[in-house]
């Protein structure tokens, strides 16, 4: 092999050494303040205001979580995110791909003319959007409803609805044509030969999507005025406001709205990373 | 295939116009009218509750000549940007490239400098708020006093409050960079690096010749989406400096352009001004985007 043959040079292993001592101390800058959140989270009050601050809890409570869940509609705010997130999500998959079907494979009257609004429009800033978006809600009589956190969410489909377009487009015409011999439905087309084809971009997009809508801040916080429509991001950044003096419950509170996209995207890093480089195209 | 009949294809028109219509629909609400709304309401004088009344170009006047917080705000945000997005790059990019050599524990460490980018902006505000806060006795200015420092005030001070959100933004941004450019390194052949290794040239030597170069491209189209994304810095100053309905922190220290359209628009109402500072960050978004096109139409990478 060629690489046996090549003599390790001395500064090969100080550079490799170097990496090591960089990643790991990358690493370790990365991860502190998460422990740091759930170490504080499980801490006893004495403790939180003792000095030096430490890593090591001597008296691990729950009495943060437990405060936290009975001083705050948590598990509300839980299920709002989750609702929300998981309706946007949805509507999302299906909408934009068959949508994406269309543009991809159907020929209609302004169909480049449409296409190309969907993806100029992915230039405009939410800035632009906002206020109409809130006043027009306000005339619907959608404020502070999940339909005013929802339907306007959705709009936001024109990446959805290229990426579909993108990998749809190459999928060969003669299976498409073929499904029509038989006198298949384009409907029945979309679902019996597209989206099985186009499984792996819609869990990138689902999985994007529902991330992107859990985390997102400013339309809740613009749309929503009372405590049980919060969604969880929205919660917290009130929690922080009201309880700010209470660390132990707030970091309790960034716990329950860490965790679970943490599990998420352990579980679906592959797709993730994906759906990162997709929108690098 | 045959010639479709005027009827068939019709139908088939129908069908496509279905499909689109209900995604368009909802582009066309919230998305294209808004777009023109806004832009109406930017001439306007609008509180919500009053119809909005026309004052031609008054809004875009104040706002570049009488208004000190609007310079101060695109102060911030260049401050922001220039410290953000440079600073960024760098790391994100040294990671990428650490990460892309035969090492071991790949993809723990892709993992762990990933975390923040799955986190909400808000929770890693409010964990770094915990984190700066504290003066002397929080975690941050004792991690510092044991390396020998003086303690900060962080959040406390004018000085250091846009400092403080700035190392936060850095910290939650690298992981998102670092796997454009990982996918960027993938492009790069690897018989260049062989023949360069071959020829005895060091890791240095390979980084500044081989793959900056190449990795050109990617560069470029990372500038530019941190440069759109650092302009509209908001949840972090949301957070970390909003107290009691006010936001920017002490002096104003750390109020950049959007946190001041949503205090005009959401907490003044003062609409129509909101509106015109909206067209006026989007057509800074536009130029940003501009230059990118331009740049990349003769960046060309040849192997």
């Amino acid at each position: 092999m060629l690489k046996g043959e090549i003599v390790i040079r001395k500064d090969a292993l100080v550079i490799k050494t170097f990496i090591y001592i960089f990643l790991a101390a990358g690493a370790v800058t990365m991860v502190l303040p998460y422990v740091w959140m759930v170490v504080t989270s499980i801490k006893p009050l004495d403790e939180i205001q003792a000095f030096p601050p430490s890593f090591v809890v001597r008296h691990p409570t729950l009495e943060p979580y437990r405060d936290l869940f009975s001083l705050v509609p948590m598990v509300r705010y839980i299920f709002n995110s989750l609702f929300v997130a998981g309706s946007i999500t949805l509507f999302n998959v299906f909408a934009t791909s068959l949508a994406g079907y269309a543009f991809a494979k159907h020929k209609f009257w302004g169909r480049d003319k449409i296409f190309f609004i969907f993806i100029a429009s992915l230039m405009i800033p939410w800035q632009v959007n906002i206020i109409p978006g809130f006043i027009i809600v306000k005339n619907l009589g959608w404020l502070n409803t999940y339909t005013g956190l929802i339907v306007p969410a959705m709009a936001w489909c024109a990446f959805g609805i290229f990426l579909n377009r993108q990998f749809i487009y190459s999928i060969p015409d003669d299976l498409i044509d073929a499904a029509r011999m038989d006198g298949c439905s384009e409907f029945r087309i979309y679902c019996l030969v597209i989206l099985p084809l186009i499984k792996p971009v819609l869990a990138t997009l689902a999985i994007f999507t529902f991330l992107q809508q859990w985390n997102n801040f400013v339309w809740p916080l613009v749309v929503i005025h009372t405590s049980s429509m919060r969604t969880l991001t929205l919660g917290l950044a009130v929690l922080t406001g009201q309880f700010g003096a209470n660390y132990a419950m707030v970091m309790a509170g960034a716990v329950v709205a860490t965790l679970p996209m943490l599990i998420v995207y352990l579980m679906f890093q592959k797709y993730i990373i994906k759906g990162i480089n997709l929108t690098g195209l | 295939m045959e010639q479709e009949t005027f009827r068939q294809k019709f139908r088939r028109q129908k069908v496509s116009y279905l499909f689109i219509s209900v995604p368009f629909f909802l582009f066309f609400i919230f998305q294209l009218v808004p777009l023109f709304v806004s832009f109406f309401l930017s001439f306007t004088q609008y509180d919500v509750i009053h119809p909005p009344k026309f004052i031609g170009l008054e809004n875009y006047r104040k706002i570049f000549f009488e208004d000190p917080l609007f310079w101060l705000a695109i102060k911030n945000t260049a401050v922001y940007t220039a410290g953000v997005v440079p600073t960024g790059i760098c790391i994100s990019l040294l990671l990428a490239v650490a990460i892309d050599q035969k090492i071991r524990f790949k993809n723990f460490f892709k993992s762990i400098f990933f975390l923040p980018t799955v986190t909400a902006m808000i929770a890693v505000s409010v964990i770094w708020k915990w984190c700066y806060a504290g003066e002397k006795y929080g975690l941050f200015n004792f991690l510092l006093m044991k390396a020998g420092f003086s303690p900060v005030d962080w959040l406390a001070s004018p000085t250091w409050t846009l400092p403080s959100i700035m190392i936060m933004s850095v910290w939650a941004g690298i992981g998102y960079n670092m796997i454009l450019f990982l996918a960027g390194l993938q492009t790069i052949p690897h018989t260049m690096y062989e023949a360069a290794e071959i020829d005895g040239a060091g890791f240095w030597r390979q980084f500044f010749h081989i793959t900056l170069p190449l990795l050109r491209p990617t560069i470029i189209f990372v500038t530019m989406m941190s440069l759109i994304f650092s302009f509209q810095v908001f949840e972090q100053i949301y957070i970390m400096t909003g107290e009691m309905g006010e936001m920017g922190g002490v002096l104003n220290s750390a109020l950049t352009i959007v946190a001041y359209l949503y205090d005009q628009g959401f907490q003044k109402f003062h609409m129509g001004y909101a509106s015109a500072l909206a067209y006026i960050i989007a057509f800074c978004v536009f130029i940003i985007t501009m230059l990118y096109k331009g740049v990349m139409k003769d960046t060309k990478v040849e192997y």
